[in-house]
Formats: C-alpha cells, structure tokens, sequence
C-alpha cells in the first residue's frame, strides 16, 4: 500500500515538474527579460562551482589514465591512449560527471535559496509589489544553468586531458603537442556535437529541478533542507534518463 | 450590524467611499474551515484593526485579499476592482496601489537595503518616470522611518525593528493607497513594538494611506485603530470603535481585552 502511495506520489510530482517546465516557456517569452538578473545568475553559477568543477575534472583524467595504462601497456597499444581517453571524456565521462558535480552544487544551491524565501515570505513579497517572481527568480536561474553547464564541461574536458596528458608525460614521455595532436585526430564532431549539445538538456534540468524544489517548498526550515536535497537527487536522476535518451538518439543519427 | 447596514449608515454620514470590500469570503483547507463568510469595508482614509486569536484566519484573509490565495468563495474589490476577473497585468498595475508589510518582514536578503527598495521602483518605471529619480525617492522614504543611513547595509546587518521599519519604506516606496500591515509588532519587545506604532501613525498621516492592520496586540489596535473588527469562527464576529469592543459584555469579546 506504502509503495502505492509512493509510486503515484512520484507520478504526481512528474505531472507537477512538467507543468512548471511548461510555465517556464510561456513566462520565458513574456517581458520585461531580466538581463542583469541573468547575468548575476551566469556568473553566480560558473564562478561558484568552477573550481570544483576543475579540480573534478582534472582528478578524473588522472585516474582514467593511470587504470587504463596498465592494460593498455600489456597489449602494447599504449600510443592508443591519448584517443581513447579523449573520446570516453568528451562523449560520456566528462558530461555526465560534471553535471553530476554541478547539479550537487548548483541544484541544492538553488532549492535551498528559493526554499529558504518561499518559507520567509520574499516570494510572496516580489508578487505583491506588482513584480512576476517566476520571471525574475526561475526563468533567469534556469537560462544560467542551461547555458553555463556547457561551457564548464568544455573547460572541464580541456582539464581532464591535460590532467591525463600529465600522467602520460611523467609515465611515458609523451610531449604536449603529440599528446593534443592525436587527442584531436581522434575525436570527431560526432563525439563533440551530441555530448555538447546534451550538457544544455542536463543544465536546463538542474535549473529547472532546482527551482521546482525549492519555489514549491513549504513545512518551514524543515521543508528548505527536504528542498535542497530533493533538488540533488532528483536532478541526479533526471540526468542519467537524460543521458540514456541522449545517447540512444545519438546512436541513430550518428552510429557510433 | 449587517454588511447592508454598515454602508447604508456610512453613506448617510456622508462617510468616504470603501477602497476594499470584501464579501461573504470562504476559505477552507480540507475539513478544516478557516473563513466562513468573512465581511469587511474599508473605507478611504481609514486605520481598520482585524483582531484575531493565532489561526483565526487573519493571515489566510489578507492573503486573498491581495491575491496570493484563491479564496473557495466570495468576492474582493479593490477600488471597485473584483480581483477574480483581473488579469495578471490589471492585477499587478493593481498592486502598485497596495503596500504590504509582512509579519517577518520579507526583505530580499540577497540584496542591499538600496536594492530591496529600487526593486519595485524597477519595475514599476512608468509610474514614477526616469529610474534616476530612484536614489531621491528611497532617500526620501528611508528618512520617512528614520533609517537613511543603512541605505547601503544588508538586511541581515539589521535589528528586527529595523527590519521592520525598512519594510515598511519598501510597502511605501511605490506611494500605495492602502497599507496592509500583517502583526507589524509580533516578535518585537515592547519599546520596539511602541516605536513600530507610533511610525505607522506617522506614516498614515504623512502618505494620507487606507490602511488595515491585522494584529493580536492590544496595544497596537487601541493606538492605531479608528474602528475594529474581531475575526472570530472565520465571521467578522464583532465590529466597532476600540472603546466600543471593549465594554462589550460578550465573553469571546471580552476575552481579547483581558
């Protein structure tokens, strides 16, 4: 019965995350935009999860090299890895491990800011003084995550293959331009332009799950933590549906 | 006294036209029925105190007054605007005419005092022509509740009262007609709770505003109130001059002046 209940108050929240998206485009067109708000939110966004992001990546490109060199080395195709990391961290690890880390700093940033002024009432003091507290508060965050995701996971990518770079130069004296070169002989635009194009999807889930948590949140300061981290989890989850249909669509049009 | 009654005796002495009127309003969440047929006449000019125990109704009232909460029945005009048939833009144009000062204060804390008070000023230019009038505007109000030299301070650098008082510049910085004042004195010790009336009679005297004012506080309604109402069982139970209420002999009147 419990799980019934559980199950049907998931399909209900879906139902509710839709109608917010939906009210999301219908408010996105309307005026005034917010440009000074939105660019708050852009730098808010990147200048605040940048060097986590950073250090992610670049701990990221370490690690995958350092696994994979020992098996690389017992087949002697160590020449192959410069490719085969660029491609595992453009098309997949790098997109979807750095959204993962921005939606835990960003998605619960967002829940608990928002949640934290439905609870003390500013939300309710922006509508009243004749201002759209949607426009000015979720259109504006959720354009930021949307747009800045894709350029972390490109600083990212550029972090992770130096980082790798770094661990091939130590272990194998691989100069930096022979490194890049084969780095980008390997990756095509069927690896850049899906896994650039699914990083706006990820951002505008983050925003968007972010914004619903914290926007709908009630219950007090109780209810402003629940926000915070509903907000992670569930854009969390969001991602990897995200990825799954990213990927399944890429491969019709792309064949990987 | 009849709703009927109350405008007929009004328009007899020739009293000023009611800004809000509020009709037969019902509101319930599941079983539990908070208005049940909520009447109220504010009239131009006037200082009305809605007097309540702590889940009357009070807030939820005020809230659908100006539209944060879709009441279940009944009807609310704002200047002879039924709030049900306005769209948003009519609505927020309407608003601009409405201050509202909230029980926690409600001031943006992501922004500065300055910022708290040019938000609406932003937003609402056409009422007040170039954005460079802003600076004088807020000064001028900041100055109006004694407070100009926090102009630049963040909210959370505040005291409560001073909280209070900033809210309050923020309710009167877009020249409203009528003041909603949601417990301006709750959570307040005393002498600030005094100071917070004593400007709020200022403030209706200098902005010539309607104001009404939803209190549990004696103090607050004696000084303030020019007539009463006790929301009691969701229904405007009792109605009259401060003075008037409190000779009352019922015994749910008399309870609130013990």
């Amino acid at each position: 019965m419990l799980k019934l209940i559980q199950i049907e108050a998931f399909f209900v929240e879906i139902g509710e995350l839709t109608n917010f998206a939906r009210r999301f485009f219908k408010e996105l067109i309307k005026k005034p935009f917010e440009f000074n708000e939105f660019l708050k939110q852009c730098y808010n966004v990147g200048n605040r999860s940048f060097l986590l992001v950073g250090i992610t990546a670049f701990i990221i490109g370490l690690v995958i090299t350092l696994q994979t060199r020992p098996t690389l080395e017992e087949f002697g195709a160590e020449s192959w890895m410069p490719s085969m990391v660029s491609i595992s961290i453009v098309r997949e690890i790098g997109p979807v491990i750095i959204a993962l880390t921005f939606a835990g700093r960003i998605a619960s940033g967002i829940g608990a800011e928002l949640g934290s002024m439905r609870v003390t009432e500013q939300i309710d003091a922006m509508e009243v003084s004749g201002t759209n507290p949607f426009n000015f508060l979720v259109v504006t965050r959720v354009l930021a995550t949307t747009f800045m995701l894709p350029i972390l996971v490109i600083i990212g990518d550029g972090i992770a293959l130096y980082g790798s770079y770094l661990v091939e130069n130590l272990k194998g004296d691989v100069s930096f331009p022979l490194y890049f070169t084969k780095v980008f002989n390997a990756l095509r635009f069927g690896d850049i332009i899906p896994a650039t194009l699914k990083t706006y999807f990820f951002g505008f889930a983050i925003g968007l799950v972010g914004c619903f948590k914290g926007y709908h949140c009630d219950k007090g300061t109780v209810g402003v933590g629940l926000a915070a981290n509903s907000a992670v989890v569930f854009s969390s989850m969001l991602l990897f549906i995200i990825d799954f249909i990213a990927v399944f669509v890429t491969d019709i049009f792309f064949e990987i | 006294m009849t709703l009927t009654q109350n405008i007929q005796e009004r328009k007899a002495l020739n009293f000023k036209k009611p800004i809000i009127e509020i009709k037969n309003l019902k509101k319930a969440f599941g079983n539990h029925i908070v208005l049940n047929g909520f009447n109220l006449l504010l009239f131009e000019g006037e200082n009305l105190v809605i007097m309540g125990k702590s889940g009357s109704g009070k807030s939820v009232m005020i809230k659908c007054l100006v539209g944060l909460m879709e009441p279940d029945s009944g009807s609310v005009k704002i200047m002879d605007k039924d709030i049900a048939t306005l769209d948003q833009v009519d609505l927020d144009e309407l608003r601009t005419e409405i201050g509202f000062l909230f029980q926690g204060s409600a001031l943006y804390d992501s922004m500065t005092v300055r910022e708290n008070l040019e938000f609406p000023l932003r937003r609402h230019k056409h009422k007040f022509g170039k954005i460079t009038d802003a600076k004088q505007l807020v000064t001028e109000v900041l100055e109006s509740v004694g407070l100009a030299h926090t102009i630049d301070l963040m909210p959370a650098e505040l005291s409560g009262g001073m909280q209070r008082r900033i809210a309050l510049a923020r309710a009167l910085i877009l020249k409203p007609k009528i003041i909603l004042y949601d417990e301006p004195t709750s959570g307040l010790d005393p002498i600030t709770a005094k100071e917070i009336i004593e400007l709020m009679r200022r403030v209706q005297q200098q902005y010539k505003t309607s104001s009404l004012i939803i209190t549990h506080d004696v103090d607050c309604a004696r000084v303030v109130s020019e007539r009463m109402i006790l929301l009691i069982d969701g229904i405007n139970y009792a109605e009259g001059t401060f003075d008037v209420l409190k000779k009352s002999k019922d015994a749910k009147v008399k309870a609130f002046f013990k």
